[in-house]
């Protein structure tokens, strides 16, 4: 066996799993305040990429392209918020995600209103050239994509663990009608962790858009965070990258290894296999609500 | 005891979940300042929906108030956020202790003191109050509220809900699962606030042993409404209460 080949190969896998990561983590946020599944994410992260690529088509600068944009996901997160997961706050999680999943077509409808139905390319300015580090080629842009996630993980992890607003994050996910008893207001909260899961959203769209092009398909990356999801546990933002990770690398790895001797096209479907086996072993994921108990 | 001020008052106060369930129908208390109140009752009986009523968070839980008036120092409360009540002083420990498990215990209680917006300084003064009081959260502050005792978990739930300074504190079912000397301790804890600072005190109890010894005055709840209110000496003696507490005794006083 090359072991140089193989792990090129696993690196490869590793940093796009990284992209799989960014997508769930938009899931996990909301997720664990409130137990609703997201599934309007992939949505946010189309219109984010969208709205960015449009405007600075339009001719504006990339900076004030990726402020406005910003603004533009920050409020629409807190739109959602208030006007559909609000009024439907205790219902059964089947209605909530029922709420979502019309929630992601409202907004691709808005989306192609706004923007056309275009395909857009999407040049961040960094270039996909292989480089070259002991022997083993790596993407120059999934080595960017990974430390941008990398910076954003830092980022939320230091916002929950020393902001006044980061420690009511952790305490509604713990027990949210002890949150509510001792008089957190969960509104302002869970406003706060959809605009958090809009930033993402837009963080995700942008690389997810110059890696593939900006097209509506793009909304379908949620698909490709549920089996991540599967394993990391639909609650850990640490699984969340874990599970990315595993799935990037499990997906390059049988498509390069076992593909030939089905003909290929494993890449599609494998991460999708290894979910469904994982969840008859384990299924709050690895990383999944593991509670704090005295036994 | 010379006569106080009404704290609390719920009238006539029915509620059900999901618009089906009846589960109190025709709650009455008064709760005065500086007293200590006991809601006694069976498993059943609607002591923790009662408090919950009071305390804005049957919502939460799918339940709503169809009937009665509650209010609160002069004001109607039913319509109220529980973060507006706790700013205005009425606060409640949960049945079941709910600390956050994954926090530490200092975490906790700094939690506890977010409605209020407390100052750094202010926070550390809190904190220190609260850590006088319990001394046993003091050596345990790092530690995960989820490892810790049960007696240290209801030390916090406690402490977490004194850091917003509450006027009238409710409590549901402090001694539950909890051994008799750690009980006494808390008891004695919720006394000494009482008696010291003033503060008003609501707590329902299945253990009416203990929260008739502790209490000034209590009602009894049977099947959501109450069956009986009176001084705690009073009650103390009586048979009837134990048939009431057993669910057997009808029709005495309803």
């Amino acid at each position: 066996m090359d072991w140089s080949f193989f792990t090129e190969v696993l690196v490869g896998g590793l940093l796009s799993g990284v992209m799989y990561s960014l997508v769930a983590i938009g899931f996990v946020l909301i997720y664990k305040t409130s137990g609703v599944l997201n599934f309007a994410q992939g949505a946010l992260l189309l219109f984010a990429a969208l709205t960015f690529v449009s405007l600075t088509e339009r001719g504006l600068p990339f900076w004030a392209g990726i402020a406005l944009t910003l603004a533009a996901m920050t409020a629409i997160g807190a739109l959602i918020e208030r006007t559909v997961l609000r009024p439907l706050v205790n219902q059964p999680p089947i209605t909530l995600f029922m709420a979502t999943l019309g929630v992601s077509y409202v907004i691709e409808g808005a989306a192609q209103l706004l923007w056309g139905t275009q395909v857009h390319g999407l040049d961040l300015g960094i270039d996909d050239l292989p480089l070259e580090i002991g022997g083993v080629l790596i993407s120059t842009f999934d080595l960017f994509a990974a430390a941008v996630a990398g910076a954003m993980v830092a980022g939320l992890t230091l916002f929950f663990r020393y902001t006044r607003i980061g420690l009511g994050f952790r305490a509604v996910a713990d027990d949210p009608l002890a949150a509510l008893a001792v008089g957190l207001s969960l509104d302002r909260i869970w406003t706060a962790v959809w605009t958090a899961s809009g930033v993402v959203a837009l963080v995700a769209g942008l690389l997810w858009g110059a890696r593939l092009g900006v097209q509506f398909s793009l909304s379908l990356v949620v698909l490709k965070a549920l089996p991540v999801l599967v394993l990391g546990g639909f609650d850990s933002i640490a699984g969340a990258i874990v599970g990315g990770l595993i799935v990037g690398a499990v997906e390059k790895l049988a498509e390069v290894y076992a593909g030939p001797l089905v003909g290929g096209g494993i890449e599609g479907w494998i991460a999708y296999v290894a979910a469904l086996g994982f969840l008859l072993i384990r299924p709050a994921g690895l990383f999944g609500a593991k509670p704090v108990e005295r036994v | 005891m010379t006569i106080r001020e009404v704290l609390l008052s719920v009238d006539g106060v029915e509620a059900t979940y999901n618009h089906a369930i009846r589960a109190l129908s025709g709650v009455n208390l008064t709760v005065r300042t500086g007293e200590i109140v006991a809601l006694l009752g069976a498993n059943g009986a609607g002591k923790t929906t009662a408090l919950k009523a009071l305390c804005g968070l049957l919502a939460a839980e799918r339940g709503q108030i169809t009937a009665g008036r509650i209010r609160y120092d002069g004001e109607d409360i039913a319509q109220r956020s529980p973060a507006e009540l706790v700013r205005a002083g009425l606060v409640q420990v949960l049945e079941g202790r709910h600390c956050f498990r994954s926090l530490s215990v200092e975490d906790n209680l700094i939690v506890g003191g977010q409605a209020r917006g407390w100052s750094r300084a202010a926070l550390r003064r809190e904190l220190e109050r609260v850590y006088t009081l319990f001394p046993r959260l003091r050596d345990r502050r790092g530690s995960l509220a989820g490892l810790t005792s049960g007696g240290e978990q209801q030390m916090t739930a406690i402490g977490r809900a004194l850091m917003a300074r509450p006027r009238l504190l409710v409590l549901d079912e402090p001694s539950m699962g909890l051994a008799p000397l750690v009980v006494e301790s808390i008891f004695a804890a919720l006394t000494a606030l009482n008696r010291d600072e003033g503060l008003t005190l609501l707590v329902a109890e299945q253990n009416s042993t203990v929260a008739l010894r502790h209490a000034h005055r209590a009602a009894v709840l049977e099947n959501g409404r109450t069956v009986l209110d009176g001084a705690a000496d009073a009650l103390r003696d009586r048979d009837d209460i134990k048939a009431f507490y057993l669910g057997v005794g009808l029709g005495a006083a309803a």
